[in-house]
């Protein structure tokens, strides 16, 4: 499927305006396009395997849209609104559903959501959970021999042992921290951050920045998720990098698909939305996501799942107390750490 | 003017999204904001003159001196303009972090480690993607320094105090407004680099106030309004710069190739061998971390992947379309404002020229994420956006690149004007002759470097690539992005090698095709 592009770029060189319609290929099958976001459907990530697994059984034909992340994915369909090309959307997670459900873009999943099961009990009719994760702080456990075991430890511990966290203006993980300091300190959280300031390193725009200040060495503890080490167990057969658990609880991210209201696919839609929450998909999120899968496999989780942190309490603010909040929440943090 | 139009464009139909209002009241009177405002400018006026005073005895010793190396430091000193932001923040950490090479050598003397997150971070980053490019034009000025004019300084026996004077300075000072404007764009509306080394959000600039508008907030009016202060703040800034003289050289040169007759006494060479040191270990140290994380990852596997080759050749077509466009639209653009007139004088035309420079630059003060979506919606009213993706991001790529190449052949053009301009009139040389034996023979070096310029900048480019979301557009940057985005930062790290030598050997072949015949310097 990669060929036409060279192609394109090629012909672009020479004619510019001729290509808009060169793609236009003659398809008998219907196509179903399902908006996500580019690590999903990366070569390494779930992307080709559910592709294959659903066009096996649907006759038609899958189409990835990959976007930059679940912000991004819900800012195309705004962008778009009614007249969407998406039948699908997969990746949004549940900071954005308050969001999400005011655009009246998404219709009911119609999924039977017995196999599903997310830690805190989150159900909708709309949002699918297809797989989670805990934001967990972690550590180079070559640097630091004594972990925080909470949230308060890490507030207050020793600000020559230094965290990289992400800017909550700007990623999904920045803004799980912002949520898990606001579900356990409500009010004081400012002062929180104010003493946790200290502690941190730097603030970096993304998760990738600041996973790569852990990975080179400059920073000993970063903001992720509890899954993380799970990849280096099973990826590199290393136990350098570790998730420290905090006796407070650990917030959650959900991450959910759904169906577009109008989609003029909407039976191959919900049978899609199906497929995701079917253990022929959620065998393979573990290892190919690394998030936690959100209904039942019918195969066990690598051993690797097995030795990771499993909260004792999960954290979840409400959906809509976040969007009514977020904006006077991040001023909050802004205010705190110094501007 | 085509620039107006694709930028305009794209922010009318921004606000043609429903819904949208217009706020600048509210946006301008906001506390959050005018400290946002004040940061940029501070930053991006401090990162502007450390780049640029850096710069200037840089590119005295590079010119003054011939060594071995010589053109290869010159091509890497292209080289940041190619490098992801990301992988070149994470490079200056590994040299200047905590854990950094110059942190583990003081902590080997005993000394305390450093602590560069602030304001100090982002200017070393600043000064490490800027510096080099700076130096670069400020060299092309000098080499566009007629080759009369070392003749006469050697056959007067010049002192090197001498040669700077009358010589070397009058020829830096007409690159440094242009030089300095774009360095000051560039610093102004960073992002990355800004975040990750400012250490916490008392350092934030217009540009991530404009992200968080449109994307975290997806308020578009108000990320256009801040577009607009931003553009206004620059263009500002820059009419201050475009009050700097810079009349273009006269004098009647007979063309020859330049050649310095000052063969560099002791004192000289050893300060050069000093500035040289210091600049380009300050510049080559963050690549060499580059090059060492590199080669530690499994680099056969990444060249033998499918996706990594299909990456490769994306960016080198999309680079190659984008650098080529980028020097069609420039050349046409300069040579309509020094096409020979006889009675409008090369005055006017030389102002007309610099108002072009400044105002065409201001395309890179306009955010990519609002330039991606304002044409997102105007063109997915006439075509598949997917189909569109190549075009657009080379259009975007080439546009980009125009303030750097426009700098580079404009003044070598101005050059060319001036002294030219009445010797051919009086030959009757016109149209294609005159392009032949005057303006050809003028630019082709010039041209060599805005390519090379051009194409690191297209290859290096993530903001228009990422914005469609493709399944079948992927560049080279964007792959890496994504594998360090999966936790796989060894992948990552052997992909920004590859890219920086597939940067290098572009570039090489590049200026070898522009080269004059007898000799590549």
């Amino acid at each position: 499927m990669r060929r036409p592009t060279h192609t394109a770029t090629l012909g672009l060189a020479l004619a510019l305006p001729i290509l808009a319609g060169a793609t236009a290929q003659a398809q008998e099958k219907p196509v179903l396009t399902v908006y996500t976001y580019e690590s999903f459907t990366a070569d390494w990530g779930p992307g080709p395997e559910v592709k294959q697994g659903f066009e096996a059984t649907c006759g038609c034909t899958l189409r990835f849209v990959g976007l930059e992340d679940g912000v991004a994915i819900l800012n195309r369909l705004k962008l778009e609104g009614a007249s969407t090309d998406a039948d699908v959307v997969l990746g949004l997670d549940t900071s954005l559903l308050a969001e999400a459900k005011a655009t009246g873009l998404f219709a009911e999943s119609g999924v039977d959501m017995t196999p599903v099961s997310v830690p805190g009990g989150y159900s909708d009719p709309v949002f699918v959970p297809f797989d989670y994760g805990w934001f967990a702080v972690v550590y180079d456990s070559e640097v630091i021999k004594t972990p925080p075991t909470s949230l308060e430890a890490l507030v207050s511990g020793d600000p020559g042992q230094k965290i990289a966290i992400e800017d909550p203006r700007t990623s999904t993980p920045g803004l799980g921290l912002l949520l898990w300091m606001k579900a356990v300190y409500g009010d004081d959280a400012a002062a929180k951050w104010k003493q946790l300031s200290g502690r941190i390193l730097t603030v970096t725009p993304g998760w990738s920045e600041a996973y790569g200040l852990l990975t080179s060495g400059e920073a000993p503890m970063v903001l992720s998720y509890t899954t993380s080490p799970a990849y280096h167990l099973i990826e590199e057969s290393s136990d350098r990098y570790k998730a420290a658990a905090f006796s407070e609880g650990h917030y959650i991210q959900v991450e959910v698909a759904a169906r577009t209201a109008k989609s003029d696919q909407p039976d191959l839609a919900s049978r899609f939305l199906t497929y995701l929450v079917s253990p022929d998909v959620q065998n393979v999120l573990p290892t190919t996501n690394w998030m936690m899968p959100a209904a039942q496999t019918d195969k066990p989780l690598p051993a690797a799942f097995g030795t990771l942190v499993k909260p004792e309490k999960t954290l979840m603010l409400d959906p809509q107390a976040v969007a009514d909040h977020r904006r006077a929440w991040t001023d909050e943090w802004l205010q705190a750490l110094g501007r | 003017m085509s620039l107006a139009l694709f930028l305009g464009g794209a922010l009318a139909a921004l606000l043609a999204t429903p819904g949208v209002r217009l706020d600048p009241v509210g946006v301008l009177a906001d506390p959050y904001l005018r400290s946002v405002v004040l940061f940029t400018l501070e930053q991006a006026s401090l990162s502007t003159l450390l780049s640029v005073a850096g710069a200037l005895p840089l590119a005295l010793a590079l010119h003054r001196t011939r060594f071995a190396g010589r053109g290869l430091l010159l091509r890497l000193f292209l080289l940041p303009q190619a490098l992801p932001v990301l992988v070149g923040a994470l490079a200056i950490i590994a040299v200047w972090g905590r854990n950094g090479i110059m942190s583990n050598g003081l902590a080997g003397l005993g000394l305390p480690r450093l602590d560069v997150y602030g304001l100090p971070g982002i200017l070393i980053a600043h000064v490490f993607f800027n510096l080099p490019l700076a130096t670069r034009l400020m060299v092309a000025a000098l080499d566009a320094v007629p080759a009369e004019s070392w003749r006469l300084a050697g056959q007067l026996a010049f002192p090197p105090a001498t040669t700077f004077r009358v010589i070397e300075w009058p020829a830096i000072r007409r690159a440094l407004p242009g030089a300095a404007s774009l360095v000051f764009m560039l610093c102004a509306t960073s992002f990355t680099l800004v975040l990750t080394l400012g250490g916490g959000p008392a350092a934030t600039t217009l540009e991530v106030a404009i992200y968080q508008a449109l994307r975290y907030d997806f308020d578009p009016g108000r990320a256009v309004v801040l577009a607009l202060v931003q553009v206004v703040l620059t263009g500002l800034v820059l009419a201050l710069l475009l009050r700097l003289n810079t009349a273009p050289a006269n004098g009647f040169s007979l063309g020859r190739r330049p050649v310095r007759h000052d063969g560099p006494s002791l004192p000289v060479r050893t300060a050069a061998i000093v500035i040289l040191s210091l600049g380009g270990g300050f510049v080559l140290s963050p690549f060499a971390a580059v090059v060492a994380r590199g080669l530690a990852a499994d680099l056969p596997r990444l060249l033998g992947e499918a996706a990594v080759q299909d990456a490769a050749l994306t960016s080198l077509l999309v680079a190659t379309a984008a650098a080529t466009l980028a020097l069609a639209l420039s050349t046409a653009l300069l040579l309509a404002v020094y096409a020979p007139r006889a009675t409008a004088g090369s005055a006017t035309a030389h102002s007309r020229a610099r108002l072009l420079d400044h105002a065409g630059g201001l395309v890179l003060v306009v955010p990519p994420v609002v330039i991606g979506a304002g044409w997102f919606l105007a063109l997915r009213q006439v075509a598949d956006v997917f189909a569109a993706a190549p075009v657009v991001v080379v259009a975007i790529n080439a546009v980009m690149a125009m303030p750097f190449v426009l700098r580079i052949l404009g003044p070598a053009l101005a050059t060319s004007a001036a002294r030219h301009d009445r010797l051919a009139e009086s030959l009757g040389l016109y149209g294609l002759a005159r392009l032949r034996h005057v303006e050809w023979p003028a630019v082709r070096g010039p041209l060599g470097l805005a390519f090379a310029f051009a194409l690191a900048l297209s290859l290096g480019d993530l903001g228009a690539a990422a914005l469609f979301g493709s399944e079948n557009f992927t560049t080279l940057p964007l792959l890496l992005l994504n594998r360090m985005g999966s936790y796989r930062t060894a992948d990552a790290a052997g992909l920004a090698l590859i890219l920086g030598v597939s940067c290098l050997a572009l570039m090489l072949c590049a200026e070898r095709a522009f080269a004059p015949r007898e000799n590549v310097a």
